[in-house]
């Protein structure tokens, strides 16, 4: 197969196209918009549901009622949009519909501004909005693998009821890269007894979150963590690189992680033995990896295009075991290798300092 | 006396579940239930017929009407309702909401299904006032209503005016019917029902958004018996929330 | 004019006594017990069979807990069936 350049964005939305998307609900927000524009091309021409919503408030239940009925359905938006959909994704987490959604990350706090950044991460993977849930939080690293994740996340969410979230930063959402889009998937579509439908020749059906009984309510959230230890068993992701023989480890992901991949690289050159851990799934956090990594290397070094959100689930990881060091620009700062090699290098000079 | 030449000519509702509701006594969301169902019943359509029930007392409704229904987040019903009918257009899709739902926190979701000409059947039912939280003052609290977070009387020089949703939403292009209506007397109870039998009519020739605002009773809130509820309807919510059509537009014209 | 009767439905109703605001002729009372839901319900006293089923009662009843009768007149001509097919 020939690869063709897609800008990510539009590769993201193409390839939600070939997973067989049927209804689209979102609110342009830079720098997201080229997915929502691409699809109101291609969504309007074939007549499928797309609808460009009145708030991100609205869009995302627009999203939780498509779902409810049991079609393939997702948003997209940026940080501040993401912020408004928390509700949303507190009543479909509530009510266990399948929804996928695309986060293009941009700096924040509040409107900060249009460049690419990591700072959702708290907002993203550790729930958002009210109650105990979490959303599959997927992050690539190159367009090729934004593709990948989207043409697979609609099966993720199928198959737990859940929420999946593609959260990549600015960065990605804008550049090109040649890739190999995946092939349109035709789908069948059976009823899976919970979708609503009209009550024709069956019991009716109720899509919702209420549960007024404590201990009805107790009992789902109870359900909600089997699920969320059934995620954390099999779908974990991550890549490895250089990191057989590595007594450094780099941790980042998304963007960051390609600024890293290039600053292990010439480590190498340097003679430092050091790696690269990237996790791809940010929920389900690949924990057990990193405690497993820790016993190995002499340091670890966080690169994040945030002040240090996943540095906590690095160190929850990885305890007391080595030391831990950050690295992290903002503000839509993008760390380049020649940042992150200094403080690899650093990593090398603590580690002799403490022996 | 109960004899055989007797037949039945008022029965309870196929399209209301047989469960008794969590109403006050003399709540008049149990009116526009009926009515709902009725109309169910009359135009053969429960079974493509998906509700969207709202957060306020009339929560429950999926518990009494017996049809799917998905349970929205407050004030999103429209919303829901979009999503739902925009995947399963040959389905028939209505919200019930209460006025804080529709008219204060969703006010967003309801005037933007209207101006897209949603293919939605909406029952709006309209208190005065917060009856699920326990009282408080609604968009649509009268001046000078005693509620409990406007104890003194609604003021309007500083809690502002009461939404008029039916005169608002007959502004929309997208909206083909706008009624409002009352359930304060048989009279108007039966000028209710077909009403609402318009409004899901309209949905049927996909004629676009429609709405019927009924004028409803909460003695809890408002303080007085069931009785009184129905005169403070007539007496004090008709004149400044007048019942009539206020749109009827030309794709419907022959409907009503 | 036309007789009548109705049903009230003692699990159904909440003693809202809003039926007894309407009759026209005044034949519906609130009972001085109480059913199994703790509310006094409304029953029907109808000793002279003045009921003519008008459906006012059960129009506004918001517990839908009343069912009305009204009796068929025998027609010479051709029956009509057309209600309760
Ligand atoms: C986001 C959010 N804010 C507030 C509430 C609390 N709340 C529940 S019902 C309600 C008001 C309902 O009033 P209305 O829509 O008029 O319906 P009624 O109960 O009078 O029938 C409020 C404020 C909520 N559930 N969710
Ligand atoms: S509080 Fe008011 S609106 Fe709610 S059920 Fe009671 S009477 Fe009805
Ligand atoms: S209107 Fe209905 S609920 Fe109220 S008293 Fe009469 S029968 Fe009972």
């Amino acid at each position: 197969m020939t690869k063709e350049l897609w800008k990510g964005n539009e590769a993201l939305a193409e390839a939600a196209l070939r997973a067989g998307l049927e209804a689209y609900f979102g609110y342009p927000i830079t720098p997201q918009t080229e997915l929502l524009e691409y699809l109101a091309k291609k969504m309007l021409a074939t007549g499928r549901a797309f609808v460009q919503a009145e708030s991100e408030v609205a869009a995302i239940n627009m999203v939780y009622g498509a779902a409810s009925t049991g079609a393939r359905v997702m948003s997209s938006s940026s940080s501040p949009g993401m912020s408004l959909m928390q509700e949303g994704l507190s009543y479909i987490a509530g009510s266990q519909v399948p929804v996928v959604l695309v986060d293009i990350m941009r700096g924040g706090p509040g409107l900060g501004n249009i460049a690419p950044s990591q700072s959702d991460y708290f907002q993203l993977t550790k729930g958002g909005g009210h109650g105990d849930y979490r959303p599959i939080v997927l992050a690539p690293a190159s367009v090729q693998e934004a593709a990948d994740l989207m043409y697979g996340a609609f099966d993720l969410a199928d198959k737990y009821r859940y929420i999946v979230i593609i959260a990549a930063d600015g960065n990605i959402g804008q550049m090109m890269e040649p890739i190999e889009m995946p092939p349109q998937r035709r789908l069948e579509k059976k009823d899976r007894g919970w979708e609503l439908t009209g009550a024709a020749g069956r019991p009716h059906r109720l899509i919702s979150s209420i549960y007024l009984q404590s201990e009805a309510l107790h009992q789902f959230n109870m359900h909600l963590q089997a699920k969320h230890r059934q995620i954390e068993q099999n779908e974990v992701r991550y890549e490895e690189y250089l990191l057989d023989d590595a007594e450094y480890a780099v941790v980042a992901f998304g963007s960051a992680a390609r600024a890293a991949h290039s600053a292990v690289r010439w480590a190498r050159a340097k003679n430092i033995r050091a790696g690269l851990f990237r996790p791809i799934s940010l929920y389900p956090f690949p924990h057990a990896q990193l405690t497993a990594l820790a016993q190995r290397v002499r340091a670890l070094l966080v690169v994040e295009m945030n002040t240090g959100q996943m540095l906590e689930d690095v160190r929850l990881a990885v305890a007391e075991r080595v030391p831990i060091q950050f690295y992290g620009v903002t503000g839509g700062l993008v760390p380049f290798a020649d940042d992150v090699l200094p403080e690899i290098e650093k990593l090398t000079r603590l580690d002799n300092g403490a022996s | 006396m109960l004899n055989e030449h007797m037949q039945t000519v008022f029965d309870y509702p196929d399209a209301l579940t047989p469960g008794v509701t969590h109403y006050c006594p003399g709540c008049t969301h149990g009116i526009i239930h009926r009515l709902i169902a009725e109309t169910i019943d009359e135009l053969g359509i429960r079974e493509k017929t998906i509700g969207v029930a709202p957060v306020g007392c009339s929560v429950f409704i999926y518990n009494y009407l017996d049809t799917d229904f998905a349970e929205a987040a407050h004030g999103r019903a429209p919303a829901m309702a979009t999503g739902i009918k925009r995947t399963l257009p040959d389905r028939i899709v209505f919200t019930y909401q209460g006025d804080g739902d529709l008219a204060a926190i969703g006010t967003a979701e309801i005037i933007h299904a209207a101006a897209r000409g949603e293919n939605l059947t909406v029952i709006f039912a309209n208190n005065a006032i917060y009856g699920m939280t326990g009282g408080q003052m609604a968009p649509t609290t009268l001046p000078g209503m005693r509620t409990t977070s406007s104890p003194s009387g609604r003021d309007v020089e500083v809690q502002g005016w009461p939404l008029k949703m039916s005169e608002l939403l007959a502004q929309m292009p997208g909206a083909s019917y706008i009624a409002r209506r009352s359930v304060h007397d048989p009279g108007n109870i039966n000028k209710t029902k077909k009403a609402i039998k318009t409004a899901f009519q309209v949905q049927l020739h996909q004629a676009g958004f429609a709405m019927v605002e009924v004028l409803s009773s909460c003695p809890t809130n408002w303080n007085v018996s069931p009785k009184d509820a129905l005169t403070f309807i007539k007496e004090q919510m008709l004149p400044y929330y007048p019942l009539g059509d206020y749109k009827i537009g030309d794709a419907i014209k022959t409907l009503v | 004019m036309a007789k009548g009767t109705i049903t009230i439905d003692e699990r159904r109703c909440k003693g809202c006594e809003l039926c007894t605001t309407v009759c026209p002729k005044n034949i519906i009372h609130m009972a001085t017990t109480f059913s199994a839901r703790g509310y006094r319900p409304a029953i029907l006293v109808d000793p002279n069979e003045q009921c003519t089923g008008c459906l006012l009662c059960a129009t506004i009843c918001p517990d839908v807990a009343i069912t009305v009768y009204r009796e068929i007149k025998p027609k010479a001509t051709t029956p009509s069936t057309t209600r309760n097919t």
